[in-house]
């Protein structure tokens, strides 16, 4: 880990490390915040990138793999529609739509901060104190912590499968349908990468739980790439109102594709996705914030 | 050296008996250590548990009696696979990645020095971890699937007693062929790839993703007599009763202890090699 101090110094992002009392952890002060949290995140990034390129062949295998667990979901799809013609309604392209746009998002959020879920290990060992004392937010240190390119693989798979879905759909299109299929993709990603805040900070009270995390991320993706007419109206409800995982692809595919939403919500709430990641992430950074104040080292 | 010491040791059945069962009661108690990871396991695992079972409700809606199952054993299929999935490891988990560092930084040194077979160690830490797992992780999201499903749970003890021997002997086909991805750091030294691939491998054959029956023709067949349908098909098709004569309940679990004999023994060709092989800095 020391190769990320010295990336951080050899490009003079900050004076020597000050060394703290550990008995007075505190979060380095947000002066100067976005710009040098963003700055921050990418040299960690790059060098995880470099470190990455050092075993070329497992890079290729773990990309390649990355994209065929999602693709073999997919298969698993793909084995249903061979014994029947539609799914709640829904037809194969209809679903590769739901499918390919939620694979898309989550798979954006995962790169960019999907390593998130490891504070809880990180906790329990007691390397997030090195993290604290470094000049790099902390938020921008965990998040790119092992980024892992290898996610490109989900987001080229599910890509892929949308840009086949809106092939063989025949929608009628509108500018409104055009704009929101990339606002979709966009507007999900943010939504996920909220929970994935969420769910880190909530590491710092229950400790190793990122399977929690998980439970919202893949497990919602695996929810999302259904359609919504085949769950019950309390889960409906629920990911919609509570924790608005259908926001993500849900409520703007039926919106592209002319169906109507199950809950009866009108169609310009299709629109409202990117308001709503905007207004996930208020809780999210809040609990993260709490989370990181409440923190004490595990002392060892 | 080596083999003196484990003569000493191994002097009586029993005593290495003994040893494997305090190795596995070890991993017992090491995984049992973390209470809250198994918490947050058992919510995703219920988790996914609803949202499979609805879309199998939607598919069987329409094709009842698909694969051979009715709606609810479908629905049992979905909340025992959700029971097994931890204690199997068929996500990942599970000791290769420990085997494979300690390849990588020579702690494997150590591990063949000590007075007990390689492959019988791991087994039983493994054992002892599916062991905790299977309870930790497996009565609860069962218990909130019955709760909320109406599920073709047996009420036959014989059959259940058979479904355990199917799960054990599943367990170990998993443990046997993790092993061999472990010992594959001696060659590959980074096994992370080999691991993703490994794992979406034994998502989609196991039968985790969709009951094993329900894939089409010839391709069905096919993946029903890899090892990967012995861990986690095999024991719910004997659960479900699909296996419920005596003869076919014994060719099921035939089926099991064959996987168990071959991938055992390439573990043990490979270990041989392997450590024929290794090369470690004194020091």
């Amino acid at each position: 880990m020391a190769d990320v101090a010295d990336v951080a110094e050899a490009a003079g992002a900050a004076g020597p490390l000050r060394q703290r009392e550990f008995t007075d952890l505190e979060v380095p002060p947000a002066r100067g915040g976005v710009r040098e949290g963003l700055r921050g995140y990418g040299l960690i990034v790059a060098m995880w990138i470099r470190s990455t390129m050092t075993y070329r062949t497992s890079f290729a295998l773990e990309t390649l793999g990355n994209a065929a667990i999602t693709l073999l979901d997919f298969a698993a799809i793909y084995i249903m529609f061979s014994h029947v013609d539609a799914l709640g309604g829904f037809t194969l392209p209809e679903v590769a739509l739901l499918y390919g746009s939620c694979s898309a998002s989550l798979g954006l959020a995962g790169l960019l901060l999907g390593n998130t879920d490891r504070i809880g290990a990180r906790i329990r060992d007691g390397s997030l104190d090195t993290m604290l004392v470094r000049p790099v937010p902390l938020l921008a240190q965990v998040a790119a912590d092992r980024f892992a390119l290898r996610r490109m693989g989900r987001i080229a798979q599910g890509l892929g499968l949308l840009g086949w879905a809106l092939w063989s759909l025949e929608v009628d299109w509108t500018a409104g349908k055009v704009l929101l299929v990339p606002v979709m993709v966009l507007a999900g990603a943010a939504i996920f990468a909220a929970v994935m805040v969420a769910g880190a900070a909530f590491q710092f009270i229950a400790g190793d739980a990122a399977e929690v995390q998980n439970s919202f991320t893949y497990g919602g993706c695996t929810m999302l790439q259904y359609p919504p007419t085949i769950f019950a109206t309390e889960l409906l409800r629920a990911v919609t109102f509570i924790v608005p995982l259908a926001f993500v692809n849900w409520l703007p595919a039926l919106y592209v594709l002319g169906r109507p939403d199950p809950l009866g919500l009108p169609g310009w709430a299709a629109f409202l996705s990117p308001l709503v990641a905007l207004a996930v992430f208020v809780p999210a950074s809040l609990a993260w914030r709490a989370g990181v104040r409440s923190y004490r080292s595990t002392g060892s | 050296m080596r083999q003196r010491v484990r003569q000493s040791v191994g002097q009586s059945a029993g005593r290495r008996v003994g040893l494997y069962a305090a190795v596995a009661a070890g991993g017992f108690r090491r995984y049992a250590t973390y209470g809250t990871a198994t918490a947050a396991g058992v919510f995703t695992n219920t988790v996914f548990g609803f949202i499979v079972a609805f879309t199998y409700i939607a598919l069987w809606d329409q094709r009842p009696g698909l694969g051979g199952y009715d709606q609810s054993q479908a629905l049992t299929f979905v909340w025992v696979s959700q029971s097994l999935l931890a204690a199997g490891a068929l996500i990942g988990g599970g000791f290769q990645e420990e085997l494979q560092e300690r390849v990588r930084t020579g702690d494997i040194a150590v591990d063949l020095y000590r007075p007990a077979d390689l492959q019988m160690w791991w087994l039983a830490a493994d054992l002892g971890r599916a062991a905790f797992q299977l309870l930790g992780r497996g009565l609860v999201p069962l218990a909130a699937g019955a709760l909320a499903f109406r599920l073709a749970l047996p009420w036959d003890p014989w059959r259940w007693l058979l479904f355990l021997v199917s799960v054990g002997l599943g367990l170990v086909v998993s443990f046997a062929l993790r092993y061999l991805l472990g010992l594959l750091a001696f060659w590959l030294l980074d096994g992370a790839g080999i691991n993703l691939m490994a794992t979406v491998v034994s998502i989609f054959f196991s039968g985790m993703l969709l009951p094993l029956t329900v894939f089409p023709g010839a391709f069905g067949e096919f993946v029903r007599v890899l090892p990967w349908a012995a861990m986690l098909q095999v024991p719910l098709d004997v659960l479900l009763g699909e296996h419920s004569g005596a003869g076919t309940a014994a060719g099921a679990l035939a089926f099991q202890a064959g996987w168990v004999l071959v991938l055992l023994g390439i573990g043990r060709l490979l270990q041989s090699a392997g450590t024929r092989k290794v090369v470690v800095q004194g020091g």
